[in-house]
C-alpha cells in the first residue's frame, strides 16, 4: 500500500484513539454538575483520574502526527479554525489542572468543579466544530488558508459541535454505568439514555446535512457503485443504536460502553467515506498534503517501534483499573 | 506584508510568552528528575533514610512542575500550526518527524514511568522503582534532545533539499538533520543550564531552611549537594557557553556582533564592551565601558585578530541589538554570580563553615531563582539574535506567520496571558508552599500527608500503587 494512505490511517487511528479515550473523560466533565457534590462527584472523577493524562497525549500525537505526515493540512486547518483551537487548548488547561486543584484547595472546590465542567464542554464543542469546519470545506489559495477568521461559525458546525458534546456525554455516561454501582449507576444510566437519543438525533441531522453540503458527498452516498461500499455504515450504525438502547434498558454494565464505542467507530468510518480522498475538503487530497517519502519512512520506523509499546502499556493501565470504583477511591 | 505587521508582532509576542512560560517548567523538571535519580541512587547505595526523605520532599514538587510543563507543552505543539502556518507547511517535512519522535519517545517513557515513580515504591519494589525514576529522568533528557535538535536545525539548517513547492525536504541523511552543526553545543549548554537552575533552586530552599534552623540535617544535605553542583557545574557551563559562542560566531556572525555590541569593524583587535547602551539609530554604543582587544582574545584567541562589525551587514539582516546585548549580559552576569557562589561555598567548606555563614545562605537564597532568569535571558539572546530569520538565512520570520487578522491574535494573546498567570500562578504558589515546609524525617510521599491524591500520573496512576491501603484495588477486587 501507498505510504501516504498508511499515514492517513495512522493519523485517523490517533484521532479515533483520542476521541474515544479522552471522549469519555470530557463527557464525564460535561455531566459533572448533574452529580451530587461530595462522594458521587469524587467517584466519577476517580474513575478517570488514572487515565486522563495518558488519554490526552493522543491529542498531541494527532497534532504532531498531522504536522509531520501532512504538513500542508496542519498549516491550513489550524489557522482556519484558530479561535476554536485556542478555545480547546485553554479549555484543556482548565480541565487538566482542575484534577489537581480541586483536591488541593477544598475551599474553592466549587470553582474548580465549574472549571472542570466548563473546560470539558468548551474542549468538546471546539473539537466538534473543528470537525464541522473541516467537513464544510476550507478555502485555500496557493498553500494557505484564505478565508476569514469566522468562516468556521455556521449552523452546520454548531450542529457538529453539539453532536460531539452529546456523543462524549454518551461515552462518559456509559463509562460511569460500567464503573459505578447503586444509585449513582442508575443516575448514570438515565443520563446515558438521554445522551444516546441526543446523539442519534444529532448524528442523523449531521449525516443528512452532509448530503446538502456538497454534491461530491451526496454523490458518494447516493449513487452506485459507491453506495454499495457506503450503505453498510448507516445500517450498522442503526443496528448499534438499537442494541445500545436495549442494553441500557436491561441493566447491563459494560455493554453500553462498548456499543457507544462501536457507534463512534461507525461514525468515524462514515466520516472517512465522506471525506475520502480529501484531507482538507474541497481542494486538498491526502497526496497533495503529504510529506515527502523520506519523512514518511523515517517516522514510520519510529511509529512501528513505539506504538505497540504504547498500546500495550495503555491496555495494561486500563486492565489494572478494571472493575467498579469503590468509595475509598484513591485516598 | 505591511498589512500583516501588527498580526505578526502579536503572534511573535504570543509565541515568546507561551514558550517562555512553558520552558520555565522543563528547565526545572529536567534537572530535578536527575536530582531525584541521584537521591534515590544514594539511598539505595547507603540505605540512609535522609536521602529517601529528600527524595520524597522533592518528588512532591516535581509532580506539580511536571504537570504544568505537560499542560503548557500541549499548547506549544499546536501553536506552530495556528500562528506559524507558512513555517509549518515549509519545514514540516523536516521538523515534523523530529517533533513526532519527541512525542513518541517522551510520551512512552514519561507517561509510562511517571506514575510508578510518583506512587509506586511500595508496589513495584525499590529496584524497579529506581528504574522508573531513571526512565523519567532519561525521558526528560530525550524530550529536550529532540526539541533542541529541531531548534538547532532552524539555527543551522543543513541536510535538506528545496522542493519545487517551496518546502524544505529531507536529504538522504537524517543524521545530518538531527545533528546539525549547532546542536551538540546547544544541547549541552541547555541541559547544563537546566541542571544549574535546579541546583540553585535546591540550594535556595536549603539555604532558607538553614537560615531558620542551621542544624536541620535535611537542609544541610540539600544545601551541600546544591553547592557542589554550583562549584562544579557553573565553571563547566561558562566554558560550554564560550564554546557555544564560538560555534555561533562561525554560523551566525551577526548574532555575536549584536551580543558584543560591535557596530563597527575592528581590523586590529576588538574591545570587549562590558556595559553600555546600544544605540541602533546612531549605530554606536553610548556610555560604554570597554576592555581593549579582549573580545578578539575571547572569540579568536588572539589579541589583534580582526573582527567584522554590523557595518558589514545590511540593515535588513541585522538583529535588534539592544535586546540581544542586554539579555546576553544578564545571562553571563548571572553565570559568573553562580560561579561566585560556588567558589564561596568551596571556601566555606574548607573553613568548615558551610552551614554557619548566614551571608552565604542569604546569597544562595537570593540566587534561588537566578537559573530561570539566566535560562530565559539565554534563550532571548539566541532567538532574538537570529532575527530576522526563523530558518537561518533561508526563511524570514515575517514570511512564516499564519494569514490571521490582528484582532484574532490579540484576543488569543490576552486569553493566554490571563489564563497562564492565573492557572500557573496558583501552581507556582503551591510549589512555593511545599518549599516553605521544613523537610523532616519520614517525609511523606506524594499521596499521604495532605489527604489528596495527585492526578498527574501519566498512564500508570498512582492509586493502585498504594497496596498497603487495604490490600484491595480500588475496584474492590482482590489484588492480583
Amino acid at each position: 500500500m501507498d505510504l501516504t494512505v498508511i499515514w492517513g490511517f495512522i493519523i485517523a487511528f490517533a484521532v479515533f484513539a483520542y476521541v474515544v479515550m479522552d471522549g469519555f473523560d470530557l463527557g464525564i466533565g460535561i455531566l459533572f454538575p448533574t452529580f451530587d457534590a461530595g462522594p458521587e462527584r469524587d467517584r466519577a472523577m476517580n474513575s478517570i483520574a488514572p487515565v486522563w493524562d495518558g488519554n490526552e497525549t493522543w491529542l498531541v500525537l494527532g497534532g504532531g502526527g498531522l504536522f509531520a505526515a501532512f504538513p500542508l493540512a496542519y498549516a491550513v486547518i489550524l489557522p482556519a479554525t484558530y479561535p476554536l483551537i485556542i478555545a480547546m487548548l485553554l479549555g484543556l488547561v482548565f480541565r487538566g489542572v482542575a484534577f489537581e486543584y480541586r483536591w488541593r484547595d477544598p475551599a474553592h472546590r466549587q470553582f474548580w468543579d465549574m472549571a472542570f465542567t466548563g473546560g470539558s464542554f468548551v474542549a468538546a464543542m471546539a473539537q466538534g466544530m473543528t470537525l464541522g469546519a473541516l467537513l464544510q470545506g476550507i478555502e485555500i489559495t496557493g498553500r494557505a488558508y484564505s478565508g476569514s477568521w469566522f468562516d468556521w461559525f455556521t449552523p452546520y458546525t454548531l450542529l457538529t459541535g453539539l453532536g460531539t458534546v452529546a456523543g462524549y456525554a454518551l461515552l462518559g455516561a456509559t463509562w460511569l454505568v460500567w464503573k459505578l454501582e447503586g444509585p449513582s449507576q442508575n443516575h448514570a444510566r438515565k443520563l446515558a439514555k438521554r445522551a444516546a437519543w441526543a446523539t442519534f438525533a444529532l448524528m442523523g441531522a449531521v449525516s443528512l446535512y452532509n448530503l446538502l453540503l456538497n454534491d461530491d458527498y451526496a454523490a458518494k452516498w447516493l449513487t452506485a457503485p459507491e453506495i454499495y461500499f457506503a450503505a453498510p455504515v448507516p445500517v450498522l450504525t442503526g443496528i448499534t443504536a438499537l442494541l445500545l438502547i436495549r442494553s441500557l434498558k436491561t441493566e447491563r454494565h459494560s455493554k453500553p460502553f462498548w456499543l457507544a464505542l462501536a457507534l463512534f467507530f461507525f461514525g468515524m468510518a462514515g466520516l472517512g467515506i465522506t471525506m475520502w480522498p480529501y484531507v482538507v475538503p474541497p481542494g486538498l487530497t491526502l497526496w497533495d498534503a503529504a510529506a515527502p517519502e523520506r519523512s514518511q519512512i523515517f517516522m514510520l520506523v519510529g511509529v512501528a517501534i513505539t506504538m505497540p509499546l504504547i498500546l500495550a502499556y495503555t491496555a495494561w493501565a486500563y486492565w489494572v483499573f478494571r472493575g467498579k470504583v469503590g468509595d475509598e477511591g484513591y485516598h | 506584508m505591511f498589512d500583516y505587521f501588527d498580526a505578526l508582532l502579536l503572534a511573535r509576542i504570543q509565541f515568546a510568552f507561551t514558550v517562555s512560560f512553558h520552558f520555565i517548567f522543563p528547565a526545572f523538571s529536567i534537572g530535578l528528575a536527575s536530582y531525584l535519580a541521584v537521591l534515590e541512587g544514594l539511598w539505595l547505595k547507603t540505605g540512609k533514610q535522609l536521602y529517601l526523605d529528600l527524595f520524597k520532599y522533592w518528588l512532591k514538587i516535581f509532580a506539580i512542575a511536571f504537570a504544568m510543563g505537560v499542560v503548557s507543552g500541549i499548547v506549544m505543539s499546536y501553536q506552530f500550526g495556528t500562528n506559524w502556518s507558512v513555517f509549518s507547511d515549509r519545514t514540516g517535512p523536516i521538523l515534523g518527524p523530529l517533533m513526532a519522535y519527541e512525542v513518541l519517545t517522551a510520551f512512552f517513557l514519561e507517561a509510562g514511568f511517571l506514575g510508578v515513580m510518583l506512587f509506586g515504591m511500595e508496589r513495584v519494589g525499590k529496584k524497579l522503582h529506581f528504574v522508573a525514576t531513571l526512565m523519567v529522568a532519561f525521558g526528560t533528557l530525550m524530550s529536550a534532545t529532540w526539541i533542541l535538535s529541531v531548534n538547532s536545525w532552524m539555527h543551522t539548517p543543513v541536510g535538506f533539499e528545496m522542493g519545487a513547492n517551496g518546502q524544505f525536504m529531507p536529504g538522504p541523511s537524517w543524521f545530518d538533520i538531527v545533528f546539525s552543526p549547532s546542536f551538540p553545543y546547544r544541547l549541552f549548554h541547555t541541559v547544563n543550564a537546566a541542571y544549574l537552575t535546579t541546583a540553585f533552586v535546591v540550594g535556595g530552599v536549603g539555604a532558607w531552611h538553614l537560615l531558620k534552623d542551621r542544624s536541620n540535617p535535611h537542609a544541610r544535605k540539600m544545601f551541600s549537594m546544591a553547592m557542589w553542583m554550583a562549584a562544579i557545574v557553573a565553571p563547566i557551563q561558562i566554558v560550554a557557553g564560550d564554546l557555544h559562542g564560538l560555534n555561533t560566531l562561525e554560523h551566525q556572525p551577526q548574532k555575536v556582533m549584536a551580543m558584543e555590541g560591535h557596530f563597527d569593524s575592528h581590523p586590529d583587535g576588538a574591545p570587549l564592551i562590558l556595559f553600555g547602551i546600544p544605540n541602533s539609530e546612531e549605530k554606536r554604543v553610548d556610555y560604554k565601558i570597554e576592555v581593549p582587544k579582549l573580545s578578539s582574545l575571547i572569540l579568536k584567541h588572539d589579541l589583534d585578530a580582526p573582527m567584522a562589525g554590523l557595518d558589514t551587514i545590511p540593515d535588513s539582516e541585522e538583529p535588534p541589538v539592544g535586546v540581544v546585548f542586554w539579555s546576553f549580559r544578564i545571562m553571563v552576569g548571572l553565570g559568573f554570580a553562580m560561579m561566585g557562589i560556588g567558589l564561596w561555598s568551596v571556601f566555606a567548606r574548607w573553613r568548615k563553615s558551610l552551614y554557619e555563614w548566614p551571608w552565604l545562605h542569604r546569597a544562595a537564597l537570593v540566587m534561588g531563582p537566578s537559573g530561570f532568569i539566566a535560562v530565559l535571558a539565554g534563550w532571548i539572546t539566541t532567538e532574538v539574535g537570529r532575527q530576522p530569520y526563523v530558518v537561518y538565512n533561508l526563511m524570514r520570520t515575517s514570511e512564516a506567520a499564519s494569514p490571521l487578522d490582528a484582532p484574532a491574535v490579540a484576543a488569543s494573546l490576552v486569553a493566554f496571558v490571563i489564563v497562564y498567570f492565573a492557572v500557573f500562578g496558583i501552581g507556582v504558589w503551591y510549589i512555593l508552599r511545599l518549599m516553605g515546609h521544613t523537610p523532616h524525617i519520614d517525609e511523606t510521599g506524594v499521596k499521604e500527608g495532605d489527604g489528596a491524591p495527585i492526578r498527574t500520573a501519566g498512564i500508570t496512576p498512582g492509586p493502585t500503587q498504594n497496596p498497603g491501603h487495604s490490600g484491595r484495588l480500588p475496584s474492590g477486587k482482590e489484588e492480583v
